[in-house]
């Protein structure tokens, strides 16, 4: 596989340079220009656009259980409500995004055409979810010192001959395992949580219980988070990614009815 | 004592923005602001059957340094009324003593026991005033004869008025252990329980948060101020032998005894000059 396929750019040809000179003096004022201007700066995108929210994952007594919603924001948006942030990579492995959906279905092309010349070697042995992880971890690193980032957290988790493994890489590539991960609004709201309520060996039911119980904290309080998730279960046996589903909030306490009948005109 | 003129305005109080933009062009030649002490800050109120309790961590930063490991955060506003205070520490301390005197001369005024409106409303005309440069972010906490009342009074004057409230750097941690666990009509020792569990996720998750846990639990019965309720983060050594430093460890090689105090002789006149 070439290394170009890797990095953000390519080199161009002194006639595709020609061809973009007019457009990229144009293109002064956008986030980001097709092709560097000649002898100016190299400007990549540096905000994000269509982002997803928290990814929380954990592990429990048979395997991995990674967990989040399908919202994706525009900005302040819900544009859309059935976005697949959790993606199965190998037979036992699965990849959640939190951040730029463009970011991460880049990322699932690249890590396909990885797991497919893997399989095509078949030499009796496959990559586990420590060896994607360090992929990820070396793509994610080598973008942000081209000062062209991945605009992504993620989180991996996968079973190999019965080692279970929970990993993530941040998008400067900060990359790390635990028992229990979360990104984005996940690390301030649901970690408190895992941290105080996680065990070792925990059965599917307890484990689904936990995340449900963040997934429904960050549906009150993240505003980029929606009421429909989906829950990914890895085990040595390989992949379940559930269909999406509703958690059940409770609005009806007396005391949100009328909060400021105390304080007339305030809330 | 100088008289003032017919055509003089007196002045107005609030906020004088003279000298902004003055410090604003210094700053940008490169002066550096001083740093003020910020509570950091996990703060907690929660609304029980028969009240209101409020918690805090103990932790006070001077940027990164940690200034006072057991500051007390909940303050006095009336016998029935505390306030939790995050933010900068002057401006919690010093508007929540503003108020607090403001209350006493009201309940001397009016001769009713203090209700927590009063004390809302009082915080918030004071805060607005001041534009959100007075830094305080409260959570307001009280049984009057109307029951139990919790507010959340936010830098810029607006307030929120909830069963349960979280304020503070520590706020995301602490309110995740509340939206997880509040039911309604909790009794008090279940209100104790998740109180303390969040302010604990506060000082394990939060870096601006630490030490201890301090509650007030507030009925009509009274107030009960727990300081130091849980204490999670004891030194983890202390020498067995104690510090003890008998005379005679360190060998003296002089004595020099200056007397500080002179002796003033008074020549003439009086000794003390009296206008």
């Amino acid at each position: 596989m070439r290394w170009e396929s890797y990095n953000g750019g390519h080199e161009a040809s002194e006639e595709e340079k020609q061809v973009y000179v007019g457009r990229s003096l144009m293109a002064s004022s956008r986030p980001f220009t097709l092709m560097p201007t000649p002898g100016g700066p190299i400007t990549h995108t540096q905000h994000p656009y269509v982002t997803g929210t928290s990814v929380l994952g954990l592990k429990y007594k048979d395997g991995v259980l990674i967990a989040a919603d399908t919202a994706g924001s525009y900005g302040s948006t819900t544009r859309y409500k059935s976005v697949e942030r959790l993606k199965q990579i190998s037979n036992n492995t699965v990849l959640g995004a939190t951040g730029e959906i463009s970011d991460f279905q880049a990322l699932t092309q690249l890590l396909d055409r990885l797991i497919v010349t893997d399989a095509m070697w078949d030499d009796g042995n496959n990559l586990g979810p420590l060896d994607i992880h360090n992929f990820l971890t070396r793509v994610m690193y080598n973008r942000r010192n081209k000062f062209d980032p991945l605009w992504n957290s993620l989180i991996l988790g996968g079973v190999k001959n019965g080692v279970k493994y929970l990993g993530s890489v941040s998008m400067i590539g900060v990359h790390f395992v635990d028992q229990h991960i979360a990104t984005g609004f996940g690390i301030h709201l649901a970690q408190p949580i895992f941290r105080s309520e996680w065990k070792e060996n925990m059965t599917l039911e307890e484990g689904r219980k936990l995340l449900e119980k963040a997934l429904l904290v960050l549906f009150y309080r993240d505003r980029s988070a929606i009421n429909k998730i989906q829950i990914a279960n890895i085990t040595e046996d390989g992949v379940r990614i559930s269909q999406p589903y509703a958690l059940k909030p409770t609005w009806n306490f007396k005391a949100f009815k009328n909060p400021s009948s105390a304080t007339p005109g305030t809330w | 004592m100088s008289k003032t003129g017919v055509n003089e305005v007196l002045s107005k109080g609030g906020f004088s923005f003279d000298l902004c933009r003055r410090n604003a062009m210094l700053q940008q030649q490169g002066a550096k602001l001083p740093k003020y002490r910020k509570t950091g800050t996990t703060i907690v109120g929660l609304i029980f059957k028969d009240g209101v309790i409020l918690g805090a961590d103990t932790r006070a930063t001077e940027g990164e340094i940690v200034c006072d490991k057991n500051c007390e955060k909940i303050h006095y506003l009336a016998p029935n009324i505390s306030c939790c205070g995050a933010g900068t520490a002057a401006d919690t301390e010093n508007v929540t003593d503003m108020i607090s005197s403001q209350l006493t001369l009201h309940r001397y005024a009016t001769g009713r026991v203090s209700r927590v409106v009063t004390a809302l409303t009082m915080l918030k005309s004071h805060l607005f005033g001041y534009q959100g440069q007075v830094s305080a972010a409260l959570v307001l906490g009280g049984v009057d004869v109307t029951g139990p009342h919790l507010h959340a009074v936010y830098p810029h004057g607006s307030t929120d008025t909830l069963p349960f409230a979280t304020m503070g750097s520590g706020s995301l941690a602490a309110m995740s252990v509340f939206e997880s666990r509040y039911k309604e009509d909790l009794t008090r020792d279940e209100g104790m329980e998740i109180v303390s569990a969040a302010i604990c996720a506060g000082i394990f998750n939060d870096l601006g948060s630490g030490s201890n846990v301090d509650l007030c639990i507030i009925t009509k019965e009274g107030k009960e101020y727990l300081r130091n309720y849980q204490q999670p983060n004891p030194r983890s050594y202390t020498r067995s032998k104690g510090y003890d430093f008998k005379n005679g460890h360190t060998a003296v090689l002089s004595t020099n005894i200056t007397q500080l105090r002179q002796h003033v002789q008074v020549l003439e006149g009086d000794a003390m000059e009296e206008e």
